[in-house]
């Protein structure tokens, strides 16, 4: 069974920046890109651990702030040629308010 | 609706030069074209300068493939092996192959590279008698190792060279012959050719220079048995190579009607005289010149496709190349006028018992050429100071002993790649040794420092070991190895317009946002990435002091959040303690803090403050406020500190005031950000216990005055700061100080430091903006007062509450926001 859980509004995330959500599955990064999509990863990058959410988002992209690896937002991969994968949950937006799904 | 046709392309030519065009094309503009190549020989496309090591058995055919045969199905490419084009239909667009097979183009690519040129002497076509240009002839060769003793070599150039080492290692005897005085003449002057016979020869390989071949001469079974000399002399020979010379190959191009001349002429579009055919690679005639290097076709490659891809902002101009001998165990490095000449003087430094010799030709205070044997360490560096045509006076005293320190840290004090084992660590930061770095070049077929940084992580960190891993590179791929040409950078991979340009145009276009300029250099990706965001932000607010509204999206981690991530995300505080000078009343709310928030670790840094380290994001703001002391900028492209001895206030040696000048300097240049990190040092006498003489700004006390120097270094690799000017009283070092950073702050590449711009530019060009133009160093001066002003303190506004959000997880309570399948 699929849970949406309501965040907070869509302009409480900065454009091509993201917010971290507390969840009883650890921390989840939630990522607005510059054409207002939003996607969630597990705020862990696949190298060290570093937080996702505190990197630079571009595109569909997001490059963590501890080595510069960079992480595709819509699949949680790991851009080549560096190789890895972080989880990725389903979110959406929905009437201006963001919703996560962590099932 | 535009949904016709894909426009086609077809490519004639299934070599080096022809697949990194598409390899380049693909990464402008992926579904532009339906692409079909033709490739003469049965094999996808191969790394042709590693035939060598594959002939002296160090390689095997697998190791040197570049794109099998699953690439170009996986990239939708149609691929016809085994097939010659015997013709081009210009009028009806089409080419033709020998066995029939068609393909109708939009768009043709000629990349038919290059045919050996066999000597017109009686009994060339006789068996045993080969080219040295593909895996064909590699066979053959190894094929007659087996089976044969006695192989001929004719020409003595870089080619012929290798395939005599190669055919040595397999066991046979070898002799080169050669028509000229001395080997490799259009690479090397006679000495350096004198060393290499040498060793060669105490390798095994025998010499007949100055002689002319005659006739190859048929043996009882039909093969070849002798070659005979014009002087009368003959050698017995079972394999002759011939490795004279290559000829452009540019019949079919001929017979189609193009223009040619000692190759098929392109301008520097790489275009044809038929505007739908381009062509690249060693078929080509550019300015006259035919390529036969790897790395100049990787030039041209690059410019086709951007004009392939219709970007059309891209030209090629030519290539100053150099050569590297791919023979086990000899150092050999040639690049440019390596002979010199009228206007032109020679630096050089032999030692010929001890196998070494190097030879530098200058004219102008240039470097125009060189020749180094036995020790070819300097070479990558030496033609990077060639190609950028850096002016190297400063450096002349030290020219020839070498970039001697490479790095200083991390490394194992190595600067000689070559003498390094391979399981020796090379990159200190991401424990990359050596044989790892070999590896991965020859495997994945590397050819540039990035990819190698990509692929190894080896000197993708700090950067100290770049030295190092360059030399790995260009001894392994030699010739092919083209150090990136520095003075004309692109500012990241989203562009193809340099640091300058871009600055440039953002003050004349009066640009004033990220997206405008972006969208005035037709930015290739969409928001950008992660390496020009941040630079594009910091040209903004340089130019733009007033209008520009800083990007915190744009900015690093550490510059969003005014402290520094570490490495378990949490942050560390460094607050502003002017001179390193402090209270108690300081350090009691330090310890304070340190104690109300439960800092793990306190640290007194090397910039002389404190630093509170392990502090959670949330808890910034409230940190902050209750320390009430100024952002130390410790996280950020920003003035850092200014270190202060105690000066003439209580030490006995001290002749000027030191910390009273720090101080003022650090009050100063407050919350400034700059392209790099700037750090400056105050010593009150010339004991220089401050250390100012590695700090971007280094003012050293003196009993008249105060000397004032630049651009040291005292990090990844460390740098002795240049003397800029004496001057006499504390205004004056403000006024110079600031000028000097000021013009830094306008002038470099995002990401340099004062040293790399320095190096860059030159001391005169600086000296002639600060020291000589009085004027010129008032405004400058007056401008950095002017950004200045109006700086807050980042700290004091996020506890004002600015960018609240930033520092704010979300928590919630599942229950209260379930929102049900309803939205499903």
């Amino acid at each position: 069974m699929s849970e949406w859980i309501r965040i907070c509004p869509l302009e409480e995330i900065p454009r091509l920046g993201s917010r971290v959500v507390q969840t009883v599955k650890g921390d989840v990064a939630v990522f607005r890109n510059g054409s207002d999509e939003v996607f969630a990863l597990r705020d862990q990058c696949p190298h060290k651990g570093g937080p996702l959410s505190q990197g630079i988002v571009f595109d569909r992209k997001v490059t963590c702030p501890l080595h510069g690896w960079t992480v595709q937002l819509d699949s949680g991969e790991a851009v080549a040629p560096d190789c890895g994968c972080t989880h990725r949950y389903r979110a959406r937006v929905d009437k201006g308010e963001v919703y996560l799904n962590l099932s | 609706m535009t949904t016709t046709k894909k426009t086609r392309l077809v490519v004639i030519g299934n070599g080096m030069a022809g697949i990194r065009t598409l390899e380049e094309l693909l990464k402008l503009a992926p579904d532009m074209y339906d692409i079909t190549v033709f490739g003469a020989e049965p094999h996808g496309n191969y790394n042709r300068i590693l035939l060598s090591p594959v002939l002296a058995g160090e390689m095997t055919i697998k190791d040197i493939m570049l794109n099998d045969v699953d690439w170009y199905a996986q990239n939708g490419i149609t691929l016809h092996l085994n097939k010659t084009v015997t013709q081009i239909d210009r009028v009806r667009r089409k080419v033709i192959a020998a066995d029939g097979t068609e393909a109708d183009y939009d768009r043709l690519l000629l990349s038919t590279g290059s045919n050996p040129f066999m000597l017109p002497v009686p009994g060339k076509d006789l068996p045993g008698v080969i080219s040295y240009r593909d895996i064909k002839d590699t066979d053959e060769m190894i094929e007659a190792a087996s089976r044969y003793r006695h192989a001929v070599v004719i020409g003595g150039g870089l080619l012929g060279l290798e395939a005599a080492n190669g055919l040595k290692l397999r066991g046979m005897d070898v002799t080169v012959v050669h028509l000229m005085p001395w080997l490799m003449e259009r690479q090397l002057d006679r000495t350096a050719a004198g060393l290499l016979q040498k060793s060669l020869e105490a390798k095994g390989l025998k010499f007949l220079l100055e002689k002319q071949t005659e006739e190859l001469v048929k043996g009882e079974s039909g093969r070849i048995c002798a070659v005979k000399f014009k002087d009368g002399e003959t050698l017995p020979a079972d394999l002759v190579v011939m490795a004279v010379g290559i000829r452009p190959n540019t019949g079919l191009a001929e017979t189609a009607g193009l223009y040619c001349n000692r190759g098929v002429v392109v301008n520097d579009t790489m275009q044809t005289y038929d505007p739908r055919i381009y062509a690249v690679g060693e078929c080509v005639s550019h300015r006259g010149i035919a390529y036969g290097l790897v790395a100049p076709l990787f030039e041209q490659a690059k410019v086709c496709a951007n004009h392939l891809a219709q970007l059309g902002i891209s030209r090629y101009t030519g290539s100053v190349t150099s050569t590297k001998l791919k023979v086990t165990g000899i150092d050999l490095f040639s690049a440019g006028d390596f002979i010199g000449g009228e206007g032109t003087e020679e630096i050089v430094l032999s030692d010929p018992s001890g196998g070494m010799y190097k030879k530098l030709v200058i004219k102008d205070d240039k470097i125009v050429g060189g020749v180094l044997y036995g020790d070819t360490a300097d070479g990558s560096w030496y033609f990077q100071l060639l190609r950028d045509g850096q002016n190297i006076r400063e450096l002349r005293g030290r020219l020839m002993s070498g970039q001697s320190h490479l790095g200083n840290s991390g490394h194992q004090g190595q600067n000689n790649a070559a003498s390094m084992p391979d399981e020796m660590e090379v990159c200190g930061c991401n424990g990359v040794c050596k044989g790892t770095i070999v590896k991965a070049i020859k495997e994945k077929g590397l050819f540039t420092l990035e990819e190698v940084r990509k692929h190894t992580k080896a000197s993708s960190s700090c950067g100290s070991c770049t030295g190092l891993v360059e030399q790995i590179l260009a001894s392994t791929i030699g010739g092919a190895y083209q150090p990136v040409d520095t003075s004309r950078k692109p500012l990241c991979g989203c562009t193809d317009y340099t640091h300058e340009e871009i600055r440039k145009a953002i003050v004349e276009r009066k640009l004033k946002s990220i997206p405008e300029a972006m969208g005035f250099f037709e930015w290739r990706n969409v928001n950008g990435c992660a390496s020009c965001r941040p630079a594009l932000n910091y040209y903004l607010l340089c130019a733009w002091p007033y209008d520009y509204r800083d990007d915190p999206q744009s900015r690093f981690i550490n510059e969003r959040a005014h402290a520094n991530i570490q490495k378990d995300g949490s942050y560390s505080v460094v607050p502003r303690i002017y001179g390193g000078v402090t209270t108690p009343a300081q350090l009691k709310r330090i310890a304070e803090v340190a104690e109300k928030y439960a800092v793990p670790t306190l640290k007194i840094t090397g910039g002389q403050r404190i630093d509170l380290l392990g502090v959670k994001k949330e808890d910034l703001p409230k940190v902050w406020a209750d320390l009430d002391m100024p952002s130390g900028f410790a996280y950020g492209k920003s003035i850092r500190t200014v270190k202060t001895c105690v000066g003439s206030e209580w030490c006995r040696f001290g002749v000027q005031d030191s910390t009273s000048l720090g101080i003022a300097l650090e009050k100063a240049l407050d919350r400034m950000w700059a392209p790099h990190k700037v750090k400056l040092a105050v010593s009150g006498c010339p004991r220089n216990c401050a250390e100012a003489t590695i700090k971007d700004v280094g003012i050293v006390g003196v009993d008249s005055g105060w000397e004032i120097y630049v651009a040291g270094n005292g990090g990844i690799k460390a740098e002795v700061s240049l003397f800029l000017v004496k001057v006499k009283s504390a205004e004056e070092v403000m006024e110079y100080a600031s000028a000097f950073i000021q013009l830094y702050r306008e002038e470099a590449r995002y990401l340099d430091r004062t040293v790399h711009w320095v190096q860059r530019v030159g001391m005169d060009y600086v000296k002639k903006r600060i020291v000589a133009d009085a004027t010129g160093r008032k405004a400058l001066h007056e401008r950095l007062k002017d950004a200045l002003c109006d700086e807050k303190d980042p700290w004091q506004e996020r506890v004002r509450g600015a960018e609240a959000q930033e520092f704010m997880p979300i928590r919630f309570q599942s229950k209260n926001h379930v929102s049900g399948d309803t939205h499903e």
